[in-house]
């Protein structure tokens, strides 16, 4: 989590290393330290292509059809080399396209542990002529049609021509070749140098490259991770967006550069549809996006459109890998939701986080010892602000050793943990993947004697630079290794481990501190792969065998809480993400918004950025505002720089410390919804924080906010992240819908821009008339404290006096909500006057000692009467109504909250 | 369904040795007593609303103010009284009330949520009582060391002013003395000056002499190697050979040019050289010399060599061009004069230094005089001290009114981590801090910088360094000087009810 910093333990290190990070203090990224697209190789070879006539080929008479499985053979008429298209139609409107050489030199790399599941379904033939082919793609009038010469692929529905492949004939697959039979030798073929790396390339030019053209689209989002808009731009002129897993130190905002982590899914949205492209790729990736509707101005397309003369708006894509196949998912969707369906029965949904993860997070490189982990614990019970989770970075184990504790500093782990259980409190401790080349160390020995180190080119042990000094970094991607490594986390492996120590996973991009672009030499060796073919999904299988101990470590019993600073498709499975090593400004409080937005967008809910802002030190205004966002954020945790002055919320004068207080106060009130929507995301995939576009996808005028965010479909934030501010302008989307305002439950008209006066205490949130959202309004020290605390129903009513909502309990912790269904889930519905709670899982089984304190109703009308009807008999209920705001109050009607009732307004 | 009856707490109160019931709702302080009377509603303490009285601890949250639930965790704001007894009564926020953690030790929050909690209040109250009394010798030995303190402090100072004072007489003396001999100095030194430039001058006018000869020989000289034909006359062709003489710098010497260089004559003798020899003199290279210039160099370096090698011991410098012309010693008269003078300077500097050293000392003394010592001097016997605290990795130094450092325990060179800034405690007693600052700088950070918290002890001791933000240090330090005077009460707090 800290770039290149903490550079203490480098002291022995190079001293040219150390006078190189000196010059480059200055708050910047150092680009020169990142490759351009031009200083890739095959990117800049396959940008040299531009579009035009394809030279492939569509070999009709090789055609074979399975139930589920279409093959063809493409040739290249320029080299005359065969490749092996695959088209498979997925259950769920997906449709996959897999080429292939026909007859590779060796195997080419494919992605493996990604998918959950890839469940094909019927193929059939409309019709075939010489020039093509027409398969059908189900029900819906969609077909798929193959051209022949030149190949190209177009997915249709109706009339209209919905997704194309290759119509710009920029499909370019380098196959393997012998370094002797090359033409030319042209310059980064078998070779690359980037500053003082050299990449030995054994296998040659290997890169892949596709083109996608949507037609009717001008809105695509996704390919995380950037710190960029929401709304992806064109990338002429400029760099493509960059795929890549790399721990930038002090990265810079509003550019396509890689960052830690790589998702290779686009969504292509406009106000008919909602599709997704996902590129099954692990290797290095660039996308560029291109549109002919950009840089046209408003009214310049309003002239296209009044003299009919209008092309239709169309974006063009193309995706170029460095090596692997092409393997690429066209998701149909058509709604929104069905895309995040559709991607999730690919890959996975987000994995259902332990209750307490969801609160607060208090976390600083570093904690300094154990005195100083209870003096900030009692701090925050001294001034009444729940917390959670307290971190520790890596300054606490013994010389950057991970699964070890600092014998003068934290030589009493267990005491530690016990103190922080007796307060219903957890802790995370950091565990790296790069490994301390140490005879003395027990993990690297055992490492070294199951010869479980990624290797070098020339077959020893890989070696680094990291935090620890030199080190190694264990092959994740072997299944054995990352079966010792999850064993390690058994609590008589990892000593002075306890069952409420959760991991942190830092700098698995994996950072390698004197490596090209500080990670990994591309030539390394994971068994028979290069790193090259798995870069991206290192960090991934890191997440995954730390979750996968935590798991062991209670039998099974238990939930994992794993956050982790890599990842690729498919790490929503296993924990959570944040946006890595941010600084204390502004913008970067403002660009956590798009970040985590377009992580939702694909798959990942559990996303967060450091509060505060990891380098440099907020002001005291800043870090206020960034409690108030980060309190409406999936993950919710502050951290910051060793070399940062002190921030417990505590530390900036009583007026400060109420207002963070009132920040991560609403926050524990609305676990409940919360919860709920992590258990929505992980059985439906649907993101928690979300696009306004996502709810209304007909708005166009949604479809490039992102300074608001929702919160599943009925809380609508629009946290102040301007200095100084004294209003923000919100819009609330809806037209006939109305909002309320949470904190004074004022009702506004949707589908307007809303002025809202702000001072330093407001946080601008609205509640969708039409939802019912649960709160347990008793905020306690931790989540854990609350459990069987009574719950606020707030029934916003919508113009036509209706509302529903969810409620979902369970243990918190367990995995018993999925293997014995242990677990509350109800419907709470307001309709015709009267709110009902109806059981969602009748077959489930879940008690709790929680019940209904108070039911709110925003929007009502005063009733001469509210009466309880609960088994069989009716009890009057004592009410209050606030006629300004039209509130109902309905006092403690007291029913449990796993039971059937409904409480009757007449 | 939680348990939502009203409860009434049984307080066992200590009055008169006599233990004695007090009803009151639960969570209320019997300070608040008045305000719950079973037999009225109930009106909200901010005086919002007025409640029926079964709604007070009914679980449910009516006043704004959290008054109606002392005894529930319904309402965000309220507060919880737990009485204690046996230690000391508090008040705990009614979040804590039932959420299965022991906040009273009287277990009296935890009683509707299955948490096992022990009553420890005696516990408590007994090593409260201890740590009380413990504090309380270390007060009072402390107070009495810190009385002795400022006695020492009082006699030191009163020695350091009497002999501020007694230094300041002395210093005038010296002054006196230092005058007069500045006098005694600057009249030996004026004769010692005329004497010594009438050498000076007389030295000089030797010097002209010396070198007019030598120009005249080297002008002879150079006649005759003007004088090619050797006839006696140098003339106008003889003088063009050497180019070097154009006057207009162009390369080359005209015979008009040489003709102006010879007063327009044709040729000169010896004696009309004479006229043209200062224009010449300056540009003229010798015809031998340029040859020979390096030779002779050359032997002369080598018999240098030589010398050097024969007479290591050699005292007196070489003799070369320059030092030809070293001044002769002084005369005997002249020397007398000198010596008396330096025999005046050497006093009078004697004079001077014992002064300076007078000033400083009374300097050193006037500043540790002037820092703040605390009201009553009693930090005073800190001054010029040094207290060590030696750790895993470092050994830090504490050194009062001075400086703060940090040394590796096994090697390194010392850090600097502040040096002394000013008391900065709290405005009621700011001598229970003392700041240091501007140490040396952090990579990347600020300057460090150390807080030293005093707290009363009978020893002057380092307890403890932190480092609680990067480069800002936390150093724990207990000394004597800080301790109050004990209150001269009841030394057993625990017994007291709240009135």
């Amino acid at each position: 989590s800290f770039g290149l910093w903490g550079i203490t333990l480098l002291m022995g290190l190079l001293s040219v290393f150390f006078v190189c990070l000196f010059f480059s203090s200055a708050f910047a990224v150092d680009r020169g330290n990142f490759k351009t697209c031009d200083q890739s190789a095959f990117c800049k070879r396959q940008r040299a292509f531009k579009p035009g006539q394809s030279p492939y080929r569509a070999l009709l008479e090789t055609l074979e059809l399975s139930d589920s499985r279409l093959t063809l053979q493409l040739i290249n008429d320029n080299n005359k080399v065969h490749l092996l298209l695959e088209l498979y139609r997925l259950q769920g409107n997906m449709t996959r396209v897999k080429i292939n050489e026909l007859k590779p030199l060796k195997p080419r790399f494919e992605v493996p542990d990604v998918l959950i599941a890839e469940p094909p379904t019927d193929l059939s033939v409309l019709s075939k002529d010489d020039n093509g082919v027409v398969l059908s793609l189900g029900a819906e009038s969609q077909r798929l049609i193959v051209s022949a010469r030149p190949f190209r692929l177009d997915i249709m529905e109706g009339p209209e021509v919905l997704l194309s492949l290759n119509s710009r004939g920029l499909l370019a697959f380098e196959h393997l070749r012998l370094r002797k039979d090359t033409n030319k030798e042209e310059d980064g073929l078998w070779e690359e140098t980037f500053k003082s790396h050299t990449d030995t390339k054994p296998n040659g030019p290997t890169s892949i490259s596709l083109d996608f053209s949507l037609p009717g689209v001008e809105h695509v989002y996704g390919i995380p991770e950037h710190a960029d808009d929401l709304k992806l731009k064109t990338t002429d002129g400029g760099d493509p967006y960059r795929l890549y897993n790399l721990d930038v130190f002090q990265y810079e905002l509003y550019n396509p550069m890689a960052l830690y982590g790589s998702i290779p899914l686009m969504l292509a949205h406009n106000t008919q549809r909602t599709m997704g492209i996902f590129w099954l790729n692990a290797a290095e990736t660039w996308v560029d996006i291109s549109s002919n509707t950009a840089g046209k101005t408003v009214f310049g397309k309003m002239l296209d459109f009044v003299q009919g003369s209008s092309e239709k708006p169309q974006t063009d894509v193309r995706w170029i890998s460095e090596s692997g196949i092409i393997d690429v998912f066209i998701m149909l969707g058509p709604k929104p939701s069905d895309v995040f369906s559709q991607y999730a029965s690919l890959t996975g949904t987000q994995s259902f986080p332990p209750l307490a993860s969801l609160g607060y997070h208090q976390c600083r490189w570093n904690y300094n010892d154990q005195e100083d982990v209870k003096s900030v614990d009692q701090g925050f019970d001294q001034h009444d602000i729940p917390y959670d989770f307290i971190w520790l970075d890596i300054e606490h184990a013994d010389g950057k050793r991970y699964f070890t504790w600092d014998p003068h500093k934290f030589s009493q782990p267990k005491e530690m943990l016990q103190g922080l259980m007796d307060k219903k409190r957890k802790m995370v401790a950091i565990v790296d993947p790069h490994i301390k080349v140490d005879s003395g160390y027990k993990i690297h020995n055992e490492i070294t004697s199951k010869d479980f180190y990624v290797k070098n080119k020339d077959g020893g042990n890989y070696e680094g630079w990291c935090w620890p000094g030199n080190s190694g970094y264990p092959d994740f991607t072997n299944p054995e290794m990352r079966a010792w490594w999850a064993s390690m986390f058994a609590y008589d492996q990892y000593e002075g481990s306890m069952e409420n120590l959760f991991t942190w996973n830092d700098m698995n991009e994996p950072s390698v501190f004197n490596g090209p672009e500080v990670t990994m030499h591309k030539d390394a060796l994971h068994g028979k792969w290069e790193h090259r073919d798995i870069h991206n999904m290192y960090g991934l299988y890191v997440q995954m065998a730390t979750a996968e101990g935590q798991i062991q470590r209670s039998g099974g019993a238990e939930r994992p809480f794993v956050l982790t600073r890599a990842f690729f498709a498919g790490s929503q499975r296993f924990g959570a993400v944040w946006t890595g090593d941010n600084a204390a400004e502004w913008d970067h409080l403002k660009i956590s918004i798009p970040m985590c937005l377009s992580l939702g967008l694909v798959g990942v809910s559990f996303c967060g950025a450091d509060v505060g802002g990891f380098f440099k030190n907020p002001s005291t205004e800043l870090l206020v505002r960034w409690y108030q966002t980060g309190a409406y954020q999936p993950f919710f945790r502050a951290h910051a720089h060793l070399d940062t002055t002190r921030r417990e919320p505590w530390l900036f004068g009583p007026e400060n410390t109420a207002l963070i207080r009132e920040a991560v106060r609403q926050r524990y009130a609305l676990l409940p919804y919360w919860y709920q929507l992590f258990f929505q995301a992980y059985r439906t995939g649907m993101p928690v924080m979300r696009p306004l576009w996502v709810d209304y996808p007909k708005d166009t005028a949604t479809f490039t906010i992102d300074d608001e965010f929702l919160i599943g479909s009925d809380l609508l934030v629009h946290p102040v992240t301007e200095e100084g501010s004294r209003g923000v302008t919100a819009y609330l989307p809806g037209a006939g819908e109305v909002w309320y305002d949470v904190h004074t439950f004022q009702k506004h008209n949707g589908a307007q821009n809303l002025y809202i006066p702000v001072t330093l205490s407001s946080i601008p949130v609205f509640q969708r008339g039409g939802s019912i959202i649960p709160r347990k309004d008793r905020v306690r020290r931790s989540s854990a404290c609350m459990e069987n605390d009574p719950y606020t129903l707030y029934v916003a009513l919508s113009p036509k006096k209706f509302a529903e909502g969810k409620l979902y309990i369970d243990d918190g912790h367990s995995f018993n909500y999925d293997t014995k269904k242990e677990f509350i889930h109800r419907s709470l519905t307001f309709a015709n006057n009267a709110l009902t709670s109806s059981n969602l899982c009748p077959d489930c089984n879940f008690l709790t000692s929680s019940w209904i304190e108070k039911v709110l109703i925003l929007g009502a009308s005063k009733p001469s009467k509210v009466v309880l009807k609960m088994n069989g008999k009716e009890t009057p209920v004592d009410f209050e109504f606030d006629s300004s705001m039209s509130v109902l109050t309905l006092r403690k009607p007291g029913m449990n909250a796993g039971d059937d009732w409904t409480l009757l307004l007449q | 369904m939680t348990c939502l009856h009203l409860l009434l707490t049984l307080v066992f109160a200590v009055s008169l040795g006599t233990p004695v019931e007090i009803q009151r709702p639960r969570g209320v302080p019997l300070t608040k007593k008045q305000f719950y009377e079973e037999s009225k509603p109930f009106t909200c303490l901010d005086g919002s609303r007025t409640i029926p009285f079964d709604r007070v601890n009914d679980d449910y949250c009516d006043c704004k103010d959290g008054s109606d639930e002392p005894g529930t965790a319904a309402c965000p704001n309220g507060s919880f009284h737990c009485t204690n007894a046996g230690y000391r009564p508090m008040f705990i926020p009614s979040s804590r009330i039932n959420d299965g953690i022991c906040d009273c030790c009287d277990t009296t929050d935890e009683y509707n949520s299955g948490a096992k909690c022990e009553n420890t209040c005696k516990e408590l109250g007994r090593k409260e009582r201890e740590v009380l009394q413990k504090m309380a010798e270390i007060t009072k030995e402390g107070f009495l060391l810190k009385q002795q303190l400022i006695e020492e402090a009082k006699k030191g100072q009163q020695e350091k002013q009497s002999k501020v004072t007694d230094m300041q007489e002395n210093k005038k003396q010296l002054d006196e003395k230092v005058e007069a001999l500045r006098t005694v100095k600057e009249t030996a030194e004026q004769p010692e000056k005329e004497a010594k430039e009438r050498h000076l001058k007389a030295w000089e006018e030797q010097k002209a002499a010396i070198r007019l000869e030598k120009d005249k020989a080297k002008m002879a000289e150079t006649f005759l190697e003007l004088d090619d034909n050797a006839d006696g006359f140098v003339s106008v062709s003889e003088l063009q050979s050497h180019a070097e003489l154009d006057p207009d710098a162009d390369g080359t010497l005209t015979e008009i040019e040489a003709q102006g260089l010879m007063g327009g004559a044709e040729q000169v003798d010896t004696s009309t050289f004479e006229s043209v020899w200062p224009k010449i003199k300056d540009k003229y290279h010798s015809e031998v010399s340029r040859e020979e210039a390096d030779i002779s160099c050359l032997v002369r370096c080598l018999l240098c060599l030589c010398v050097v090698q024969a007479q290591p011991t050699i005292k007196t410098p070489e003799k070369t061009h320059e030092d030809e012309e070293a001044m002769p010693p002084y005369d005997a008269d002249t020397q007398a004069l000198i010596d008396a003078a330096q025999k005046a300077r050497d006093d009078f500097e004697e004079a001077e230094k014992a002064l300076r050293e007078m000033d400083d000392q009374i300097r050193n003394i006037e500043k540790e005089l002037s820092f703040d010592f605390g009201p009553d001097a009693e930090f005073t016997y800190l001054y010029s001290q040094c207290y060590e605290l030696t750790t895993s990795e470092y050994i830090y130094r504490l050194c009062p009114f001075n400086r703060v450092s940090q040394k590796p325990k096994y090697g390194g060179s010392e850090t600097n981590l502040g040096t002394w800034g000013s008391w900065s405690g709290p405005e009621n007693n700011k001598y229970l801090l003392m700041k240091y600052e501007q140490g040396t700088g952090c990579w990347q950070g600020p300057n460090r910088s150390t807080t030293v918290k005093l707290t009363c002890g009978k020893e002057t001791v380092v307890t403890s360094t932190s480092e609680p933000s990067r480069c800002e240090y936390l150093m724990e330090f207990t000394t004597p000087a800080v301790c109050q005077e004990p209150a001269n009460i009841d030394p057993s707090p625990h017994d007291h009810v709240e009135l």
